[in-house]
């Protein structure tokens, strides 16, 4: 059997594979798996031996391809989603300040939450933005969310919805309109940011739905960031908090912390240290720290696992990566 | 979802990791929906959401609207050759509208209070700092006064003042590795996104 053979029996191997696992869970034939503790352990241990064995390999002077690579961190990350082991998680300083920030504003007050991603950023922003908006809901803050990002609305609907049924509160518990409302998707970047500075209105003019903005109880009273408690940016790249910082904080004093993707976070890093941002959750070990603080254990926590495996993975190859390095010499390293 | 999304949605998922194993039909069909989609969905949101909601609604009530628009439509003389060079007015009135304003944002953020921000006392207001905080300002001012000496060409590196611009880039070096390190747990946590998509949302094989 040739490779193409071989490689085209595997895929047919895998489609009948899904579409079996595809048929259980819609007809209830199985409900999902979890590894016992036993068996979890059982498979930490031969993957750390596996990890060994192609150290060992590399010592002596047989490399493995990159492939090999790619399958170890897909099995890092994939395993742990199926292992029942909990992992301590640390909150960090900047990550109480969101919270204390949220533990020091009365109820009732007014929070400006900004959208400013999309699905592709979602594992990292969706859960912050659940455990965000949770805590809103559970201490009586009154949202009004945005977006800078076509799909940022979309992404806040979603999130919204989620907790909601998480902490199973109704429309008649949390209503549209008074406790909570979508203005949605506006075009222009940082100069709708430098508008609302002036008037909220003359950049939404209706909600998401279509309402106009004089019809919403909500809003219908807020003029600008003046009429704004407290503000929160969840940022996947531009526009976003820097932006929020540069024109929404400098300019107009809004209190702003906000959640970032761990790509961004660097970035914003020197705002926070210079008081312009008053916290920060960068990335999903602060998202899952978040989720502890404000007892919504959701996603974040969940994957933690999965991040902190896949880490490991890397620091090991790096590791064996320097050893092929210095073992066959850089020229022959290279030509592999 | 319902089946046929859920189903498309894996198959595209597939798709682009496929090139994981190597370059092939399925990951350059699958490469090549997500940039068709993308493009489409930009032009209809900025036709629907620029040019229709902030210029042909609004073009009766505010008259200026129609400054923009004329320079809008100067920006797509550039598809006829001879007269291509009139494109260059509005590049120009953005070019000048655009520097203004980041001019002053950033002049105001980045240079002014980030100043503001690394000549604090080192600690803190009135000695209030802990010794950690002491070590981190030393940090601060060192790796942002070494960092400039590095970018300061117009004398030669050597002796004290090379020593400095080695510490200078060092501080730098350290800064690209945190960002990497931060880059890397961003991949990771869209990698663990979209394998949780495909074991619970699609397969149901996770509780």
């Amino acid at each position: 059997m040739n490779r193409r053979m071989i490689e085209m029996s595997i895929l047919a191997v895998i489609t009948i594979l899904s579409i079996i696992a595809y048929l259980g869970k819609i007809n209830g034939w199985h409900n999902g798996y979890t590894f016992s503790t036993g068996l979890s352990i059982t498979l930490i241990i031969l993957l750390a031996a596996s990890v060994i064995f192609i150290l060992v390999l590399t010592i002596k002077g047989k490399l493995i391809g990159r492939r090999i690579v790619f399958l170890y961190i897909g099995i890092a990350i994939t395993l742990p989603l199926f292992m029942d082991i909990s992992q301590e998680i640390v909150v960090s300083n900047d990550v109480k300040a969101v919270y204390a920030d949220l533990e020091g504003l009365p109820a009732g007050s007014k929070i400006l939450v900004s959208f400013d991603y999309d699905p592709a950023s979602a594992p990292e922003l969706q859960p912050m933005a659940e455990a965000f908006i949770g805590e809103c809901f559970k201490r009586d803050f009154k949202l009004i969310m945005m977006g800078l990002w076509p799909m940022g609305p979309q992404q806040a609907n979603m999130a919204v919805d989620t907790i909601m049924n998480r902490m199973g509160l109704t429309d008649q518990d949390i209503i549209y309109g008074e406790d909570w409302v979508n203005l949605g998707f506006q075009t222009g970047d940082v100069f709708v940011i430098q508008r609302m500075g002036g008037s909220f209105e003359s950049m939404f003019h209706t909600d998401i739905n279509g309402r106009p903005y004089q019809d919403i109880p909500l809003v219908k009273n807020i003029k600008n960031f003046s009429n704004i408690d407290y503000s929160f940016n969840l940022s996947a790249g531009f526009p976003g908090t820097v932006e929020w910082v540069q024109v929404g904080v400098d300019r107009y004093g809004l209190k702003l912390s906000c959640g970032n993707t761990a790509v961004q976070a660097p970035t914003v890093y020197p705002y926070l240290k210079a008081g312009q941002l008053s916290g920060l959750i960068g990335g999903m070990n602060d998202g899952a720290a978040f989720e502890k603080l404000t007892q919504l254990e959701g996603k974040a926590t969940k994957f933690m696992l999965s991040q902190s495996f896949s880490h490991l993975i890397i620091i090991a190859f790096i590791f064996i990566g320097n050893v092929a390095y210095f073992r066959t010499g850089r020229k022959s390293a290279l030509k592999k | 979802m319902d089946h046929f999304g859920i189903w498309l949605a894996a198959f595209l998922t597939l798709g682009i990791y496929s090139f994981l194993y190597r370059d092939n039909a399925w990951y350059k069909l699958s490469e090549s929906i997500f940039i068709g989609i993308s493009a489409g969905y930009w032009v209809v949101i900025l036709f629907w959401d620029n040019f229709y909601a902030k210029f042909w609604l609004q073009r009766q009530d505010d008259p200026m609207l129609w400054v923009g628009a004329a320079l809008g439509f100067l920006m797509l003389l550039r598809l006829i050759p001879k007269i291509g060079w009139i494109a260059r007015w509005p590049l120009a009135f953005i070019d000048g509208a655009t520097a203004g304003l980041w001019g002053m944002n950033f002049l105001a953020s980045n240079i002014m209070v980030q100043t503001k921000a690394t000549i604090m006392p080192l600690m803190g207001p009135a000695f209030s700092g802990s010794i950690g905080d002491l070590l981190s300002n030393l940090v601060l001012v060192g790796g942002t006064f070494c960092g400039l000496i590095y970018f300061f060409f117009s004398k030669e590196h050597k002796g004290a003042f090379g020593n400095a611009a080695r510490v200078g880039i060092w501080t730098i070096m350290i800064t690209f590795g945190a960002m990497f390190g931060y880059t890397v747990m961003s991949r990771m946590s869209l990698l663990i996104g979209r394998i949780d998509f495909l074991f619970r949302d699609w397969l149901g094989l996770l509780k």
